[in-house]
């Protein structure tokens, strides 16, 4: 068996609630392949419409940042007030902009 | 900079505050102690204080025994249900407890506990469920009475857990919240319809009210003077309301949906009190939770026993699941190759 200790391994779940939208995390559970995953997955967290699309990710191979890691990781983007058009002072009266 | 060390992106992170330097330690309890007084959610890799993981971790995983437990009482209804109409609703419901437990069980993981370890600890009797589901179901009205009152008694509980202040657990409530409401309504529903049938029928409606009152006012737990870890709880925000004020609730909730059944519930002191605007009640007897917590109810033997079978029963079906895996795995694996 895969997974730790003889478990099957553990899998993130991704829903599409309805075209247009993005993928969203609803949880995980565990499976013993992809396919089996996909099928648990729309038993678990589709049972009343509430998708059109599912994503089913092994948990181990996703990257993640780390909480303590937080203020640095994120720093980049703290100080760039310019990336935001509330940054530029336009006049009143010029049109649609 | 960034790292997939621990199993899960969103859980079991390591935990490093063993090997803490003090000053670090308060550093993080400080940042802890204001996410919490912010009112915000604290996530999987969050530093939280050992106690915190603890409590929760006890908590989450009663829960998810208690749905999975809970599946039985009903369950023995299915293939009985007196219509297709009601075996059908009946599956659904079930089925949902099943989805309940398993969102549980997954958010107990965020926290590194190990689902296969929490299912041995509920077979061997180590950690608990909900007192309510080892009492017996001995005729169809009991399962409209468990979807009134205990389903009904859930929703208390969990609708304030919606915001309890651990990510996981609370946006597992919010799924559990939303399916509650067809479990009472589907319970309501059936008893009306008994008590549109014959005497008998009716006569059978009174008689699982009669039973299940006092054990569904004991879902809400001892009296607040003798629960000494609610306060924890309450203060960490995993708990929003006491004991006492979410049965005091499920109480002045349920009288009205009682008498618009036309069924008396079996309670003497039962009446509004105008001061207060609420109603009193008696006291259920703490002494039968204490004892059917500790594991001589009516059912507890059979409840666990049945649960510890179907584990067992179904190892076969897991290893070949986990082979069958794994020999596709090595057929990719080759396919890759050549
Ligand atoms: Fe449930
Ligand atoms: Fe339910």
């Amino acid at each position: 068996m895969s997974g730790t200790n003889g478990q099957w391994p553990l899998y993130e779940i991704f829903v599409r609630s309805k075209r247009g939208l993005n993928h969203v995390h609803v949880g995980s559970l565990r499976a013993a392949d992809d396919r089996m995953a996909l099928t648990h997955a729309r038993d678990l967290y589709t049972r009343r419409n509430e998708g059109v699309s599912v994503w089913a990710v092994r948990s181990d191979d996703i990257a993640a940042s780390t909480p303590d890691e937080k203020d640095p990781f994120f720093e980049p983007s703290g100080d760039k007030v310019y990336r935001h058009p509330t940054f530029y002072d336009i006049p009143a009266d010029v049109p649609h902009i | 900079m960034s790292s997939s060390a621990s199993p899960s992106p969103d859980g079991a992170a390591e935990r490093p505050q063993e090997r803490l330097h003090p000053q670090e330690h308060t550093h993080l309890q400080e940042h802890f102690d204001r996410t919490i007084a912010k009112d915000q959610r604290i996530e999987p890799r969050d530093w939280m204080p050992e106690g915190y993981r603890k409590t929760l971790v006890r908590q989450i995983a009663q829960h998810a025994h208690s749905e999975i437990i809970g599946m039985q009482p009903e369950g023995d209804w299915i293939t009985r249900a007196p219509s297709l109409r009601r075996k059908a609703i009946l599956f659904a419901k079930v089925q949902d407890e099943a989805g309940h437990g398993l969102y549980l069980y997954s958010a107990a993981e965020t926290l590194g506990a190990d689902r296969q370890d929490l299912t041995e600890r509920l077979i061997e009797g180590r950690q608990k469920y909900s007192s309510i589901f080892n009492y017996p179901t001995p005729t169809f009205a009991d399962v409209g009475v468990i979807g009134w009152f205990v389903d009904g008694a859930a929703i208390c509980n969990q609708v304030p857990l919606c915001r309890s202040s651990y990510g996981p657990y609370a946006r597992a409530m919010v799924r559990v919240c939303k399916e509650e409401s067809f479990h009472q309504r589907q319970g309501y529903e059936l008893l009306m319809t008994m008590m549109r049938g014959t005497e008998e029928q009716r006569a059978m409606v009174q008689d699982a009210v009669d039973r299940w009152w006092w054990p569904s006012l004991m879902m809400f737990g001892p009296p607040d003077e003798d629960s000494p870890n609610s306060a924890q709880s309450m203060a960490w925000r995993i708990k929003r309301h006491s004991n006492d004020e979410l049965r005091q609730k499920f109480v002045d909730m349920t009288v009205p949906q009682a008498e618009k059944l036309g069924v008396t519930l079996p309670d003497p002191e039962l009446r509004w009190n105008e001061e207060r605007g609420q109603h009193d009640f008696g006291r259920p007897d703490f002494t039968e939770l204490m004892r059917v917590i500790k594991g001589d109810g009516p059912c507890n033997a059979e409840r666990v026993g049945r649960r510890r079978t179907a584990h067992e029963e179904g190892a076969w079906v897991r290893e070949a699941a986990a082979a069958h895996a794994a020999k596709q795995a090595r057929r990719e694996e080759k396919e890759h190759a050549a």
